[in-house]
């Protein structure tokens, strides 16, 4: 089998072929080593590619399988991990310049837990900087290009993540979603992306942003990958007090049997309107016809909290990151700046970050210093809080009546590199329609629903669940999948330009 | 600073002012692990060898709540007759200090574990006042700083400091209490008491040694004064880090003196943190507090709520030790000693051995008189407390019954617990290694008793002349004769019968 048709297989056909010895691991990893060395000086989807390990964890695998021993169901699969996880001995930057250098110590339990699977992690990709942003423009090491097209964005913050899905670097990526980070991309690249039910995904080992809405989930081309990598993240983390010590739903039975017939499909009312796409909105009125040819009975949703949520957003999660990004003193990690015998800890501290943090880490620091402070706590984080509350209810009266509700995952296609670089305003609208399912700590999913007729580019269908309903996700995803590629001919991705 | 404090007499300070006082107390717990993470707690170990990537604050790092210190927490709570939360969540203190890794500290804010409770004190004549507790919350402390290259360990002209992080992470209990009014002249001596019954508290719950010259438990003396007759409370000063209860007390007259001087002056107070000098017992300006330092509280999202049953609850507090105060009255009046007995008892630490030793068998007379005798002698000489001495309850008591039984005398006694403490063995060794043994066999003794005669005939004619109180000068002969392990009793009788004369 040839480099280019191993790299385009889906996990589960190359974990298949890896158990049934018809490919090793290690020429998996070899054949995604390749792609990654040649297109992704033009991509950069990757900050750090940790070769040796890679091969070391794929001989590994075909070790195993040559003494007999069971492989796990994504055994020797090639994985991009998204730069926001520990891995001991590799390192992690956080998309940040304060922690250019920093070798964790330990592996993040999503880390270990990949490892234990026996997946082969290639390295660690592209992000705005702690996963602050929806372009990856953010990052300090430079933007990303999308596949489909180089001059605009593969959204964020896990631009790295879906832009090594979508120009085959690997089959399997790992995205943290905090107000929309996995599922954005994978809508602006035509991949899949699922948002977990929070305290499904251990965070222990995972940079906090905002401690309260962050939640790691997988990545792929398709969505019965996607559940195959969600079963081996998910589960109880004694390490993690916020983890959910409940059963991971059965995420890859409900891939493999997908289906909407007699499903109530709830279209939410605050979800379109002004600042959304024409070929987005036309996608998506299309999708939820195609809902109905498959059975599923739609009913029209009002959640007006939702129209607040972008604000809420706004508080919450600047106000926590202000709090968790205050360890980045430069005293026992990262970048140090300033120590030259003439300045005190006090001052290092303050050039050190300074120096270490960007515009857009800075901006919401600040946000969130001020809405934290004395005086104005109740207006601003207090008020942000109640509003939560209000979309949590919103969301469990819509789902009442409803098993999913579906929306467009953002409202336009990826823009080009520089619009909205210095219009934080028009950035923050990108995640308007993802943001609701994070303050409730619900479930989503994106997968592609075509391409917006006025420019080619691949709009996202987001799936919303209710909290421990993972799988819905997935039944319904499965079954809008395969309708898709029939109509098509082929997965969306096909259509991207060969790079 | 430098500027020298004026201060008026005590006396005056009170003729003229009321004193109000808040204490703040951190105990540290004796928990095994620390309060968010898996690291030892032990005392001792090289600089940041008990730390992990939880205590050291590392990128992804999440905390974990110790039960242990929870259920401790708890146990403090309600043995200050507190509320117990039905719910409440930590909140992140945030401001930067390099010994805090995490540059904000897990505390708690508007919703402490325990609420709303008393501690009654009781004060050198026995008379006890009521403590009114306001809160009992759990936290983490910090790392520790050592300032290297200044003149007295302080930030201020070091030249670089040294982080050790092994402190950071461990449990904390703060334990705050309301003002505290009326106690006028007396403020200092409540305060010291108050702290003391704390100690005893934290003590007889067994979650902490509770050892101030440890760091194990610190108290902040916050305190003002109003005119008296009035209201209004004045601007206090928080003096920090009172590390014995003698500085408790000293530092609350000071600032009583030193307020006093500023406002009879016509001056106003500042309000800020002060330090305490354990070689002066006066305080010195700290860092002024300008407006209140704002720590931008908010509910730690990394943890859930503790939600505690009231089950468990009522569980713990059906397991509580007697209390101190309680067991204090109670012992008091088993033994009928005075109240300032006791405090004797209490100030010499020997409460708990005492008890201990009746435990273990002896008479409640016996142990005390040994261990605030012989024992608390001997401690003092070397220099450290009672239950550092090398010697068991257990032992003192079988010296009591050796005693009773008549196999030792009080002088004999005192040689055994002698041996004992220079670590020659058991009491019963000791006897046996010194051959220490009262001899009361008649055989032996009558030789002796026939010598002592023989050698003063004249002593010997008084008493049988009817002068039985000159037995005495021959029972001294007999017992130097046997180096003192006779039974006296037994050689007075001896000596009277072979004299024909009878005990009056």
């Amino acid at each position: 089998m040839t480099d280019s048709t191993i790299i385009r297989l889906t996990a589960a056909e190359t974990a298949g072929r890896i158990a049934a010895g018809e490919l090793t691991a290690v020429e998996v990893t070899e054949a995604h080593l390749a792609r990654i060395e040649a297109v992704d000086e033009k991509v950069h989807a990757f900050l750090h590619v940790d070769r040796e390990g890679a091969l070391a964890q794929a001989r590994a695998v075909d070790e195993k399988r040559a003494r007999g021993e069971k492989l796990g169901p994504l055994a020797g699969v090639p994985l991009a991990l998204k730069d926001i996880f520990t891995t001991r001995g590799v390192p992690t930057t956080v998309g940040s310049k304060i922690l250019e250098g920093w070798i964790p110590p330990y592996d993040a339990t999503l880390t270990k837990r990949l490892k234990d699977a026996d997946v082969v992690i290639l390295g660690k990709t592209n992000m705005d900087e702690f996963a602050m942003g929806s372009s990856t423009e953010n990052s300090a090491y430079g933007p990303t290009g999308n596949p489909w097209d180089l001059t605009r964005i593969p959204g964020g913050s896990g631009g790295g993540s879906s832009a090594a899905l979508a120009s085959y670097q690997a089959p399997l990526a790992i995205g943290t979603d905090t107000g929309g980070s996995i599922r954005q991309p994978a809508a602006v690249t035509g991949t899949v992306g699922v948002k977990p039910t929070y305290g499904s995904v251990s965070r222990y080992g995972m940079v906090a942003f905002s401690s309260s809405l962050d939640q790691g989930g997988p990545c792929a081309r398709t969505v019965l990958d996607a559940a195959l990598l969600h079963e081996v993240i998910a589960g109880h983390d004694p390490m993690d007090s916020t983890s959910i010590d409940a059963p991971v739903p059965p995420v890859v039975e409900a891939a493999r049997n997908g289906s909407v017939a007699g499903m109530r499909v709830g279209v939410v009312k605050q979800f379109r309107g002004e600042g959304y796409q024409a070929g987005v909105v036309q996608r998506f009125d299309e999708s939820v016809e195609l809902l109905k040819e498959l059975g599923a009975e739609i009913v029209e949703l009002d959640c007006p909290s939702f129209d607040l949520a972008l604000s809420a957003y706004y508080l919450i999660a600047p106000s926590e990151c202000s709090s968790n990004l205050a360890r980045f003193d430069g005293l026992r990690y990262g970048r140090r700046t300033g120590d030259d015998g003439t300045h005190s800890a006090e001052e290092v501290t303050s050039l050190t970050r300074e120096a270490g943090f960007g515009d857009e880490v800075k901006r919401r620091i600040m946000l969130g210093t001020y809405a934290l402070s004395s005086g104005y706590y109740d207006a601003y984080y207090g008020s942000a809080q109640k509003v939560r509350t209000l979309i949590t209810r919103d969301f469990e009266k819509a789902f009442e009546q409803v098993d999913v509700i579906v929306s467009p995952t953002t409202p336009t296609t990826a823009f080009p590199i520089g619009e909205r670089a210095d219009d934080p305003m028009a950035m923050y609208l990108a995640d308007l329609c993802t943001i609701p399912t994070n303050l409730a700590g619900n479930a989503a999913m994106s997968l592609p629903c075509g391409l917006a007729p006025e420019d080619n580019l691949p709009v996202g269908l987001q799936i919303i669940a209710p909290a421990l309903r993972d799988d819905r996700l997935y039944k319904v995803g499965a079954a809008v999948e395969a309708a898709f590629v029939e109509k098509w001919g082929h997965p969306l991705l096909e259509e991207a330009p060969s790079l | 600073m430098t500027t020298t404090t004026e201060l008026v007499s005590y006396e005056d300070a009170l003729a003229s002012y009321d004193p109000v006082m808040g204490l703040e107390v951190h105990v540290e717990l004796g928990t095994r692990t620390k309060m968010f993470c898996g690291c030892s707690t032990e005392l001792g170990a090289e600089p940041n060898a008990q730390t992990c990537p939880v205590c050291l604050g590392m990128p992804g790092a999440l905390p974990v709540v110790n039960a242990t210190g929870v259920e401790s927490a708890i146990r403090i709570g309600l043995a200050l007759n507190c509320s117990i939360a039905e719910w409440c969540r930590f909140a992140r203190k945030n401001y930067f200090y390099p010994d805090m890794p995490k540059n904000f500290q897990t505390s708690q804010y508007d919703e402490p574990i325990a609420f709303d409770g008393y501690l009654d004190v009781q004060l050198e004549d026995g008379e006890t006042f009521r403590v009114q507790i306001e809160r009992a919350h759990m936290e983490e402390d910090t790392g520790k700083s050592t300032h290297v290259g200044g003149a007295t360990g302080r930030i201020h002209g070091a030249s670089h400091s040294l982080l050790d992080y092994n402190r950071a992470g461990i449990p904390l209990i703060e334990i705050v209490t309301r003002p505290i009014e009326g106690a006028g002249e007396r403020a200092p001596e409540v305060a010291r008491a108050y702290v003391r019954e704390l100690r005893e508290v934290i003590r007889a719950l067994g979650v902490s040694d509770a050892r101030m010259e440890m760091g194990q438990m610190r108290c902040d003396v916050n305190l003002s004064l109003r005119p008296n007759g009035t209201e209004k409370f004045g601007t206090r000063s928080e003096t920090k880090n009172v590390n014995s209860l003698r500085s408790v007390e000293r530092a609350a007259r000071f600032e009583i003196m030193r307020h006093a001087a500023v406002l009879s002056s016509g001056g106003t107070i500042v309000q800020e943190t002060r330090h305490f000098h354990e070689d002066t017992g006066s305080t010195t300006s700290g860092r002024v507090k300008e407006e209140a330092e704002d720590y931008r509280y908010f509910p730690e999202p990394d943890l859930v709520p503790v939600a505690p049953s009231r089950e468990w609850v009522e569980e713990i507090r059906a397991a509580l030790p007697e209390m101190p105060l309680a067991r204090r009255t109670r012992l008091l009046a088993d033994w009928g000693i005075s109240a300032t007995d006791m405090q004797s008892i209490l100030n010499a630490g020997a409460l708990d051995p005492i008890v201990a030793t009746i435990d273990a068998g002896a008479d409640a007379a016996s142990a005390r008189k040994w261990w605030m005798g012989e024992l608390a002698r001997s401690a003092n000489e070397s220099g450290k407390s009672l239950d550092e001495l090398a010697i068991t309850p257990a032992q003192v008591a079988r010296v009591t019954e050796l005693v009773t039984k008549g196999d030792l005398n009080d002088k004999l006694a005192r040689q055994v617990i002698e041996g004992v403490l220079a670590g020659e063995g058991t009491p019963d060794e000791v006897v046996d290694k010194r051959g220490l043994k009262v001899v009361s066999d008649d055989s032996a003794l009558g030789t002796a008793v026939d010598e002592a005669i023989a050698a003063n005939p004249g002593v010997a004619d008084k008493i049988r002349g009817g002068k039985v109180a000159a037995a005495g000068a021959l029972v001294g002969a007999v017992m130097k004769a046997t180096r003192g392990q006779a039974d006296a009793a037994r050689v007075k009788e001896l000596i009277l019968d072979r004299l024909g004369v009878t005990e009056g």
